[in-house]
C-alpha cells in the first residue's frame, strides 16, 4: 500500500496544522538552495514566481519560445472559488463535496479539501496582479455558473480566463527574472533526470535552438510541464503538449497515477477531415445559453436544422437529466452525444463514414434575451467559431462533438506533492491528485494556481529543511549516465535502419488506437487486442522513423519523434490500467459496468483506491493507494 | 484547391535565406495554412530533406506563437485573425503563395520561417507588471474598478505577444506591444500606482532591444490579431510625457 501522508484529524484543520509542521529555510539560507521547475504554465510560472519571491535560486524551463505561451493560456472558462459573494449558499465545504462527487469518488479527500479552502486566495492574488476579470456596474467581481454546479462561483476573464491569469503569474515571474531570482531557459526541452543515490538532483535539457545537451545540477526538481491527452492525437491541448518529462520520470521510478483517466470534453468543434492536426474547444460556459439537440430522426441529419420543427428535435440532455439538463458533468454529457451519434443521428460532414456532430442551438437565448446580451457574454467564442467552420453561430446552431481535453491522471504524489522519488515534485496537470475520475468546469487553473502559488512553496522548503545534501556538479558519474542515456536515445531516433514514416504517421496510429478503444467507452478484449496493436506499433516506430536534418541544429521533427515515441509507450501504460480497472467511474466507462440507461456503475468494494504504477523490467507493476472517505459517504452521482 | 507555395528557407541567422518553390494539389478547402506545411513537411521528411521549420502550438489563435507573412500580410489578410485559423478558403482567389518570417531588426531569423522574439519578454521584464508579493493581497473586492475602465483594461490585456505590430511597422517598433501592457495595467487602480516608471522602462527597454520609434503609421492596429487600438498608444505617451 502507498502512504499518502496526509494528516489526520478533522479536514477544516488538516492543512493549517500540516503548514505548521513543516520544516522552514530562513530566508539568509534560501538562496544557497537551487530548485528546477520544469514548464511555465500556470503552475510552473507561478511557483516559479513564489519560491523567487521567497529568495530561492530557481532556474525555469520552457519548450516554447516564451514562458508566455505555455497552453493553461488557452483555457476559456474561468476559474471556481468559494468566496460567496453571491450569497448563493457557497463554501469551502460545498466546493470539496462538489468537487469530490464530480470526480466520482476516485479522489483523495484531504487534498480536495485544501484546494476548495486555498482557492479564496488566488482569486484575491489574482486580482492584486491586475487579472481584468469580469466586473459588474458597481465594480465588484462578476460570476457566473459553471460546468455542472448550482451555485455561481466561478471567476471569468471573458472566453479567455486562463490567458489572463497565466499573464499574471508571467508578469510576476518576469518581475524576479528581473531581480535575478529566477533563471529561465525557453526553447528548452527536458530529456531525463538526474538520479544521484535515492535521490532527483537535476535534469538534462536539450536547447532546441543548437541541439546542445546541457545538464542542469540542483537541490530537487519540480515538473509542471501538464498533461497528455495529445495521446490521442486530436485533442485540444496544444501541439506541443507531450507526456515526455513526465514519462521520462516514469522510467526512472516515479509512478505514473491513474493515466485511463483522461477527459474528453463534450463541446468542441466536430473534427472534419484527414487532414486536421488538432481540435478547437468551444468553453463549457456555452453549455449555460445553448441548448443541445439533434433530430429526433436520422432522415432530418441532412436537412437545415432552422427548418427542424421544434418538436422533431430532441433535446436529449434535457430529456435524460431534467435536473442538471444542459449543464451535466462533461463525462456524462460526451457519452450522451457519443451515443445520439453512434445511433446514426449525428449531423455535419461525415468523417471516416460517420457523421460525429450534434447541436449547440443559441436560437432560445437570443429570442429571451437579445442577440446584444448574447453577443457581450460569448462574443469571442462566436467570432472564433466562425473562423474555424466559415459559419455563423447567430445564425445556425453550432455543431459540436466531444474531443480530449484533459488529464486526471498523471505523477503520483503525496499529499505534499513529492512523487515516490525523493526531491521530486510534480504540480498542475501533471500530477494526479485532485479531479479523481472527472473534472469539473473551472478546477484545473484552480488547482494549478494552488499548487503553484500555496502549497509546493511550503513542502518544497520543508524538503529543502529536512535533507542534507551532497554538492555535485557535471563530472558526477550519475550525471554522465543521464548524459549517455539521452544521447543514446537521439541516435537511435536520428537513425532507424529503415526510416521510412514521419512522426506525424506515428502519432496518428496510437491517437487513433488509444481513442478508439480507449476513449469515451472501453471494453477488455478491444483493450487486449489494442495492447498487442500498440506493441506492433512501438517495434515499428523504432524500425522506421523518419527524422531528417541534423540533432546538432534546431529540430523539430526530432523534438516530435522523441514526444511520439513517449506517446506510444502511455497509451500502453493507458490501456493497462483500463483494463485493471473492472469497474466503471467517471471518465472510465467500460461497457461491461453500466447500468441499462447507459451510466456507469463503480464498484468501490475493490476499486477505491489510486492505481499508481511502477515501471519494471518485468512490465508495469501496480501499487495500490487506499483512498479512504471519512467525511463524504460514497454515493450513486446521480444528476437526473 | 492546387497552389504553387514559395517558402522562405534560411538556415541560421548568418546566412542568407532564399524562397524555394513548392507544388501543392489537392488542398481541402477547410485546410489551414499551418496543416498545409504540416502536409508538405510530411513529404519532405520522408524524402529525408529537412523539414520546414516554423513556430506554432494552440493552434486557435491564443497563445501568440504562430507568425508567418503571407502575401506581404503579417498572419495573412484576414482580419483579427491569426496565422493558425487562416485556411486555405481564405485564398481561393489565390494560386500563389508567398510565405515569409516576421522581419525586423529586433527579431532576428533563427531558421527558416522561426524569429527570436525573445526582445518581447525582456521588455516585460523591465516592468510590465504589479509589484506585489504572493499571499500580500488583500480581499480581492476589496480593489473596485469602475467596470468601463476594467473592460478597457482587458482589451488592452488581450494582446498575446505575437509581434505582427513590430512585423509590420515600417519602423519596426514594437510601441503597440509597450502600450497595450501600460495601458491595461494604468486602468487598474492596482496597477496605476507604478504607471509612470513601468511606462519608463518597458519604453527604455523598448529602445536599447533596437526597435524603432513609433511614427503614427498605424499599421500595427490594423494587422493586430486582438485588434489592440490606437488609445493604447496615446495612454502610454500622455503617461511618459
Amino acid at each position: 500500500m502507498l502512504e499518502s501522508k496526509e494528516p489526520s484529524g478533522p479536514l477544516e484543520s488538516r492543512w493549517q496544522r500540516h503548514l505548521f509542521d513543516l520544516g522552514l529555510v530562513a530566508p539568509h539560507n534560501r538562496k544557497k538552495h537551487k530548485i528546477i521547475v520544469v514548464g511555465t504554465g500556470l503552475a510552473g510560472s507561478s511557483l516559479s514566481a513564489t519560491l523567487g519571491e521567497a529568495g530561492y535560486k530557481v532556474e525555469s524551463f520552457c519548450f516554447q519560445d516564451s514562458p508566455r505561451r505555455a497552453h493553461s493560456i488557452a483555457a476559456q472558462g474561468g476559474i471556481n472559488s468559494t468566496k460567496n459573494y453571491k450569497s448563493d449558499n457557497d463554501s469551502v465545504w460545498r466546493l470539496f463535496y462538489d468537487t469530490i462527487k464530480g470526480g466520482d469518488f476516485r479522489a483523495r479527500e484531504s487534498n480536495v479539501y485544501r484546494l476548495a479552502e486555498l482557492s479564496t486566495n488566488i482569486i484575491d492574488q489574482a486580482v492584486a496582479q491586475g487579472v481584468p476579470f469580469a466586473r459588474e456596474y458597481g465594480g465588484y467581481l462578476a460570476n457566473r455558473s459553471f460546468g455542472g454546479t448550482q451555485v455561481s462561483r466561478t471567476f471569468y476573464a471573458k472566453g479567455q480566463t486562463g490567458q489572463q491569469l497565466l499573464l499574471g503569474a508571467y508578469s510576476a515571474m518576469s518581475r524576479q527574472i528581473q531581480e535575478g531570482t529566477v533563471t529561465h531557459y525557453s526553447r528548452s526541452e527536458m530529456l531525463d533526470l538526474i538520479k544521484v543515490g535515492d535521490k532527483i538532483r537535476g535534469i538534462i535539457v536539450r536547447n532546441l535552438l543548437t541541439g546542445e545537451i546541457k545538464a542542469h545540477t540542483a537541490d530537487c526538481v519540480v515538473l509542471a510541464s501538464g498533461g497528455y491527452v495529445n495521446a490521442y492525437y486530436l485533442s485540444t491541448n496544444a501541439k506541443g503538449c507531450n507526456t515526455s518529462a513526465a514519462w521520462r520520470a516514469f522510467k526512472q521510478g516515479a509512478f505514473f497515477a491513474n493515466p485511463s483517466f483522461t477527459q474528453i470534453h463534450p463541446t468542441c468543434i466536430p473534427p472534419t477531415g484527414e487532414h486536421q492536426s488538432k481540435l478547437t474547444l468551444m468553453s463549457e460556459s456555452l453549455r449555460n445559453d445553448g441548448r443541445i439537440w439533434a433530430p429526433k430522426d436520422s432522415k432530418d441529419c441532412e436537412k437545415d436544422p432552422n427548418s427542424i420543427n421544434p418538436e422533431d428535435r430532441d433535446y436529449f440532455l434535457e430529456r435524460m437529466y431534467p435536473a442538471f439538463a444542459n449543464l451535466v458533468p462533461r463525462d456524462i454529457a460526451s457519452r450522451a452525444v457519443k451515443a445520439i451519434c453512434d445511433e446514426g443521428r449525428g449531423v455535419g460532414r461525415a468523417v471516416h463514414g460517420k457523421k460525429l456532430g450534434v447541436y449547440l442551438d443559441f436560437e432560445d437565448a437570443i429570442k429571451e434575451y437579445g442577440k446584444d446580451k448574447i453577443a457581450e457574454k460569448y462574443g469571442n467564442l462566436f467570432d472564433m467559431y466562425e473562423r474555424i467552420t466559415g459559419e455563423n453561430p447567430y445564425e445556425t446552431p453550432m455543431k459540436i462533438y466531444p474531443a480530449p481535453h484533459y488529464a486526471m491522471g498523471g505523477l503520483w504524489v503525496d499529499y505534499n506533492l513529492m512523487t515516490n522519488i525523493e526531491g521530486l515534485f510534480a504540480i498542475g496537470e501533471a500530477n494526479f491528485s485532485d479531479h479523481g475520475a472527472n473534472r469539473l468546469g473551472a478546477s484545473a487553473l484552480m488547482q494549478g494556481l494552488a499548487d503553484g502559488y500555496f502549497v509546493a512553496p511550503s513542502t518544497i522548503a520543508n524538503y529543502l529543511s529536512k535533507n542534507s545534501l551532497e554538492q555535485i556538479d557535471d563530472s558526477h558519474p550519475a550525471v554522465k549516465e543521464s548524459l549517455d542515456r539521452v544521447n543514446e536515445r537521439i541516435n537511435k531516433l536520428m537513425n532507424a535502419p529503415k526510416p521510412t514514416h514521419a512522426p506525424e504517421y506515428y502519432h496518428q496510429k496510437i491517437g487513433k488506437i488509444l481513442w478508439d478503444n480507449c476513449g469515451m467507452l472501453r471494453e477488455k478484449d478491444a483493450l487486449i487486442e489494442a495492447k498487442a496493436e500498440i506493441q506492433k506499433l512501438e517495434k515499428d516506430f523504432w524500425q522506421k522513423i523518419s527524422v531528417s536534418g541534423n540533432s546538432e541544429d534546431m529540430n523539430q521533427t526530432l523534438e516530435r519523434a522523441g514526444r511520439v515515441a513517449d506517446f506510444i509507450e502511455l497509451g500502453l501504460l493507458m490501456c493497462e490500467d483500463a483494463i485493471n480497472r473492472d469497474e466503471s467511474c467517471g471518465t472510465h466507462a467500460r461497457t461491461e459496468y453500466l447500468n441499462d440507461q447507459g451510466d456507469v456503475v463503480r464498484d468501490d468494494n475493490s476499486f477505491a483506491y489510486v492505481a499508481a504504477w511502477e515501471n519494471s523490467s518485468d512490465g508495469f507493476v501496480l501499487h495500490k493507494e487506499q483512498l479512504n472517505f471519512d467525511f463524504v459517504q460514497p454515493s450513486v452521482r446521480s444528476y437526473k | 484547391m492546387n497552389f504553387t507555395l514559395h517558402v522562405w528557407r534560411q538556415e541560421k541567422s548568418s546566412n542568407n535565406g532564399e524562397f524555394k518553390t513548392y507544388e501543392v494539389s489537392n488542398i481541402d478547402a477547410d485546410t489551414s495554412i499551418l496543416e498545409l506545411l504540416d502536409e508538405l513537411n510530411i513529404e519532405l521528411i520522408e524524402k529525408g530533406e529537412d523539414a520546414i521549420v516554423f513556430d506554432h502550438d494552440c493552434r486557435e489563435g491564443i497563445c501568440g506563437s504562430c507568425a508567418l507573412v503571407i502575401n506581404g500580410h503579417p498572419h495573412g489578410k484576414r482580419k483579427a485573425t491569426t496565422t493558425c485559423q487562416t485556411y486555405m478558403r481564405d485564398y481561393a482567389d489565390q494560386r500563389e503563395l508567398w510565405i515569409e518570417p516576421w522581419r525586423a531588426e529586433s527579431f532576428p531569423v533563427i531558421k527558416d520561417l522561426s524569429v527570436d522574439r525573445s526582445a518581447f519578454d525582456r521588455i516585460i521584464q523591465s516592468g510590465g507588471y504589479i509589484s506585489v508579493h504572493t499571499g500580500s493581497a488583500p480581499d480581492a473586492n476589496s480593489i473596485l474598478v469602475e467596470k468601463n475602465n476594467s473592460d478597457q483594461a482587458f482589451d488592452a490585456a488581450n494582446c498575446i505577444g505575437c509581434g505582427a505590430c513590430v512585423a509590420v511597422c515600417p519602423n519596426s517598433s514594437a510601441t503597440l506591444f509597450v502600450g497595450a501592457k501600460v495601458a491595461h495595467l494604468d486602468w487598474l487602480p492596482q496597477g496605476n500606482i507604478e504607471s509612470k516608471e513601468r511606462a519608463k522602462n518597458m519604453s527604455q527597454t523598448m529602445i536599447n532591444e533596437g526597435f524603432g520609434m513609433c511614427s503614427n503609421q498605424r499599421f500595427c492596429s490594423k494587422a493586430c490579431p486582438k485588434e489592440i487600438s490606437l488609445k493604447v498608444i496615446q495612454k502610454l505617451n500622455k503617461i511618459v510625457r
